[in-house]
């Protein structure tokens, strides 16, 4: 097992210097410093204040390094996103790590309330759905999801503030209070947005695990033993089904990091998803870079984590 | 004295595009106290199905459309589910041909037999354990006290198979359902589980319904031999009449195409042909595509159930003439 | 093309794809099972491929179009602009401002409408018909769908075909290509790169098209490691046939039926990414994302102004609801994981 974990740690340290080479193409090649000094200073900034621009934001070195193997901006990028030193944002100077590290609590307070409330209430449904596979309930639950999924993100929040926030006003439209006691009024719309928007997708991709793990053919040896319907769904398809399952959690713990752009955006809560929308809508590159950069850096350590999650729930890659 | 099993008329259909196909087309038989009966037939000739139809396992979208089938005298297609499970896996037990996909990968193979036992008695854990060790030296199972923590990964083919019987025999069911257990094992572990069996089923005096298409195995086990093909009986008789004197034409085509039984230098004789799909079934005899003895009669009237005599049964219009020359 | 008018290339194109749904429906003819499963599938969803056609043949609608032939006296009309068909049928719908579905009057001010009782789906800000801007999105949409898969498919195709096929250091190279791209998150990579590209059609469609482009190749890259062992390409590879035949006659083939569903089953998902990125700001002119986006605020308004955004919202939901059901059913008979046997 040890080999095998450096293994894929050596490729995830590779793939995540590979996204740094992406996205340093993406940032500077296809728009030049030049360009994004004048999208902060206006088009018509006379060329002395694009230059000054370029040098307080560190942009007026060459950007690759035939010239000069450490002071270009490919090494400065390389060694200062390596070492977290994401410097300021483009677009108003603020510290870009501080705004970071004030965004990830909000984000957090979000996210994994809405992880688990959404396997709690996906999973419960998808068994009863698979239990009752191939009858009038299988249909229905197949279409609803179906429905649901079909339903842009957009139209859920924009539906459910209008009908809960507005019509019922059970709770406030948008907004966040850090204060412990009032946050869950705050954090109810976006969640409930949340787990309508993903149940659909979420309650499929169960289904279809369920179904395809009761057809295996330890399921008939269970039966053959006399076990009933219900045994065999909580002990030998569950246990069995726990590893696609899995995964699939694992691999969204980044998310919860990098929060959900759209809810915290619509719904005002101050987390990393709004900076994101906040970099886009002020061309804050820098921001931006600093953004995609964890959002690949989490992932990768996401992929890890599933690698390693492996190692518990099932057997056979633990006894390698 | 009745039979320990006795299936009447069992028919099981699939529903496809051109209406339901009876997979296992009216298929009677008997299974006495303590005999070995083997069900022989190509693949798709509906003895799996036979099987899984009398413990009611039969996969979606098929079901049981007609026959009876009882255990002692009590009919078991009309049974409620949660009797059934009592009689599944209680009195009526069944292993099958891949031992590799049988077992729950993630549980312990211990576990698992344990399972089978407290399902139909109620023991505490640690005397059903118990049990199961016995049960593992019982079949063989090497270092038993240490493989009852084992995942089926770690064991070997042949020893996932014997943990496959032990699981079957742990409640000492009154019929083991065994469908071609030593199909997907090596030949050198075949003879091993095949040996196992006998032994077992002396000890036990129980029933073994075996299920296959190896006739060295049907040598090798059987008191009594039933031969199917295409969903239907061709043939059924005690193993030494079946082996040494076969009345029905696919019987004795089987025969002939042993390579064990062959003279060298000849070409090995072969069934010409292959097996129509249920959709091409002739209306009478279904061997009569390829039978070398057919008469005009065969594909049109399905050959009633003779009795020649010593328990066999036949069904077959032409049984002992020689070649017509007229098939395949 | 350089020399050619918007609307002449959208003509061509209409006419290609015309002849090319021809070519494909003779050809399906011939071939026994694609010929069946499209007969199962329509089978199953015999309203979900109606309305599937109706979007589409709104959107053609949409892309016949000509100069000239105004009546005297419509406003809005520049001399050399083109109208299609669509424009042509509510060509002088134009109010001043909101007005209800068949209102008589515009919604603030109580003026009397030009058109009174005749927009059956009320007018937006700009006195545009709603109807006449939700038809127009229909376009719009399957533009998106198509063209972006029209690039990320054979993108896809190009890449993992051949590194599956080929292997060694190439096949290395894609495979760390692909989990790269596939640690960026999409919707983050989507927007860096429209910013970079700039706005318009073409670059959100590419946009989206190189960042989509992953999911497929990594499975049309495992299918092709299955492939290749086949016992029927190695007879082939030892007959000494070239390789680049091997792959169009016997890789490419056999993929066919995963690019159906892939292709069915993305469309949905790439036309739900560009509302969101209307909402952003960066998305493209026209769609339903763009008139969902714009009509948000109109929802508390006192009395609310639904119209636009029911509009839209429903023909989105309509669109992808219908593609998502067809895309299962496609999904369920072609995918020989779940397709069922005869026995």
């Amino acid at each position: 097992m040890g080999a095998y974990v450096l293994r894929r740690l050596g490729y995830g340290v590779g793939v995540a210097l590979g996204v740094l080479f992406l996205l340093f193409v993406l940032f500077f090649t296809v728009t030049a410093p030049d360009d994004i000094a004048r999208k902060a200073l206006g088009e018509k900034a006379p060329q002395v204040a694009v230059e000054q621009w370029k040098a307080n934001h560190g942009y007026d070195r060459p950007l690759w390094p035939w010239q000069d193997w450490d002071d270009n901006l490919l090494f400065d990028h390389y060694t200062k996103m390596l070492t977290f030193d994401f410097g300021l944002s483009d677009a108003d100077d603020a510290p870009i790590m501080d705004r970071i590290q004030a965004g990830m609590g909000p984000s957090l307070s979000l996210t994994v309330p809405l992880l688990f409330l959404g396997l709690i209430v996906a999973i419960p449904i998808s068994l009863l759905v698979a239990f009752f596979r191939e009858t009038y309930i299988d249909r229905m639950g197949v279409f609803i999801c179906v429905l649901a999924m079909s339903v842009s993100t957009l139209l859920y929040i924009i539906g459910a503030q209008f009908l809960i926030g507005k019509i019922l006003r059970w709770y406030p439209i948008s907004g966040f209070d850090a204060d412990p006691l009032l946050l869950p009024r705050f954090l109810a719309l976006p969640i409930i947005v949340g787990l309508m928007s993903g149940i659909g997708g979420d309650v499929r991709f169960y289904r279809t695990v369920f179904l395809e793990e009761s057809a295996r053919d330890f399921v008939r040896t269970a039966r053959a033993k006399g076990a009933g319907e219900a045994r065999i769904m909580s002990h030998h398809v569950l246990r069995n089904a726990l590893i696609p399952i899995l995964t699939r959690v694992v691999l969204a713990i980044p998310f919860l990091f990098t929060g959900s752009i759209l809810l915290e955006a619509f719904f005002g809560i101050p987390g990393l998803g709004s900076i994101t929308v906040d970099a886009i809508r002020a061309n804050d590159f820098s921001t931006l870079r600093t953004m995609v950069f964890i959002g690949s850096l989490l992932f990768v350590l996401g992929q890890l984590a599933t690698d390693l999650s492996y190692g518990f729930v099932d057997p056979r890659v633990r006894f390698e | 004295m009745t039979a320990l099993l006795e299936v009447r008329g069992l028919r099981t259909a699939f529903p496809s595009a051109s209406g339901p196909l009876p997979v296992v087309d009216g298929v009677s038989f008997d299974l006495n106290r303590g005999e070995v009966l083997a069900l022989v037939g190509e693949s798709g000739s509906g003895k799996s199905m036979s099987a899984l139809s009398a413990m009611r396992l039969v996969p979606k979208p098929g079901r049981v459309v007609a026959g009876s089938v009882k255990l002692d005298g009590e009919e078991l297609l009309d049974l409620p589910v949660t009797e059934m499970r009592k009689v599944r896996g209680g009195r009526m037990g069944m292993i099958f041909q891949e031992p590799m996909t049988c077992l729950n990968p993630v549980v312990r193979v211990g576990t698992q037999v344990i399972e089978a036992i407290q399902l139909h008695e109620p023991v505490s854990t640690a005397d059903a354990r118990a049990r199961a060790l016995e049960l593992f030296a019982e079949v063989g199972i090497p270092d038993p006290d240490q493989r009852l923590d084992a995942y089926p990964h770690q064991l070997s083919g042949g020893l996932k198979q014997r943990v496959m019987i032990a699981m079957a025999l742990s409640t000492r069911p009154e019929i083991l359902i065994a469908d071609e257990p030593t199909t997907a094992l090596d030949v050198t572990v075949q003879a091993q589980i095949l040996s196992l069996l006998r032994d077992l089923q002396q000890r036990l005096d129980a029933a073994i319904l075996l299920i296959t298409h190896d006739l060295g195995i049907v040598n090798e086990l059987a008191d009594r031999v039933a031969v199917m093909y295409a969903g239907r009986l061709v043939e059924v008789a005690d193993r030494e009449a079946l082996l040494s004197d076969p009345r029905h034409p696919y019987t004795q085509g089987l025969l002939r195409s042993i390579p064990a039984l062959a003279t060298p230098g000849e070409p090995l004789p072969e069934i010409a042909g292959v097996v129509p799909s249920p959709e091409q079934w002739p209306a009478g005899c279904r061997f009569s595509t390829r039978c070398p003895k057919r008469i005009e009669r065969c594909a049109a009237d399905f050959p009633e159930e003779t009795a020649p005599g010593e328990g066999r049964r036949v069904w077959c219009h032409v049984q002992d003439a020689p070649a017509t020359g007229e098939g395949a | 093309m350089m020399g050619l008018a918007p609307h002449m290339l959208s003509n061509l194109v209409v006419l290609a794809l015309l002849v090319g749904l021809l070519g494909l429906s003779r050809w399906v003819r011939r071939r026994r099972i694609w010929l069946e499963s499209a007969q199962a599938i329509w089978q199953r969803r015999r309203l979900a491929i109606v309305v599937i056609a109706a979007y589409l043949s709104i959107a053609l609608l949409d892309s016949v179009a000509w100069v000239g032939g105004v009546p005297e006296g419509v406003a809005d009309v520049l001399p050399n602009q083109s109208l299609s068909v669509l424009d042509r049928l509510f060509l002088d719908t134009r109010e001043a401002s909101y007005s209800a579905p068949f209102a008589d009057f515009e919604w603030t001010g109580g003026e009397a409408l030009r058109h009174p009782g005749s927009h059956v789906l009320g007018t937006d800000i700009l006195g545009r018909d709603v109807l006449y801007l939700a038809l127009k999105g229909a376009r719009v949409a399957l533009l998106i769908g198509g063209l972006t898969s029209l690039i990320s498919i054979p993108l896809a195709l190009l890449f993992g075909v051949t590194a599956g096929y080929f292997g060694g250091r190439f096949d290395d190279f894609v495979f760390f290509l692909i989990s790269t791209l596939a640690s960026m998150p999409g919707l983050l990579l989507l927007i860096a790169l429209i910013m970079a590209l700039g706005k318009g059609t073409f670059s959100v469609c590419l946009a989206l098209g190189v960042t989509g482009w992953v999911g497929f190749c990594r499975l049309s890259r495992a299918e092709t490691l299955k492939l290749r062992e086949l016992d029927y390409v190695e007879a082939a590879r030892a007959l000494g046939v070239s390789e680049v035949r091997i792959i169009f006659r016997h890789v490419l083939p056999n993929l066919a039926h995963l690019i159906v569903i892939t292709f069915v089953l993305t469309f949905s998902a790439l036309v739900l990414s560009e509302a969101v990125l209307s909402w952003l700001g960066i998305g493209v002119d026209g769609s339903w994302g763009q008139m969902i986006d714009g009509a948000r605020n109109e929802l508390s308004r006192d009395p609310i102004i639904w119209w636009n955004i029911g509009a839209a919202g429903a023909a989105l939901f309509g669109l992808i609801l219908a593609v998502n059901s067809v895309g299962d059913a496609i999904r369920d008979v072609l995918d020989p994981r779940t397709a069922r046997t005869s026995e």
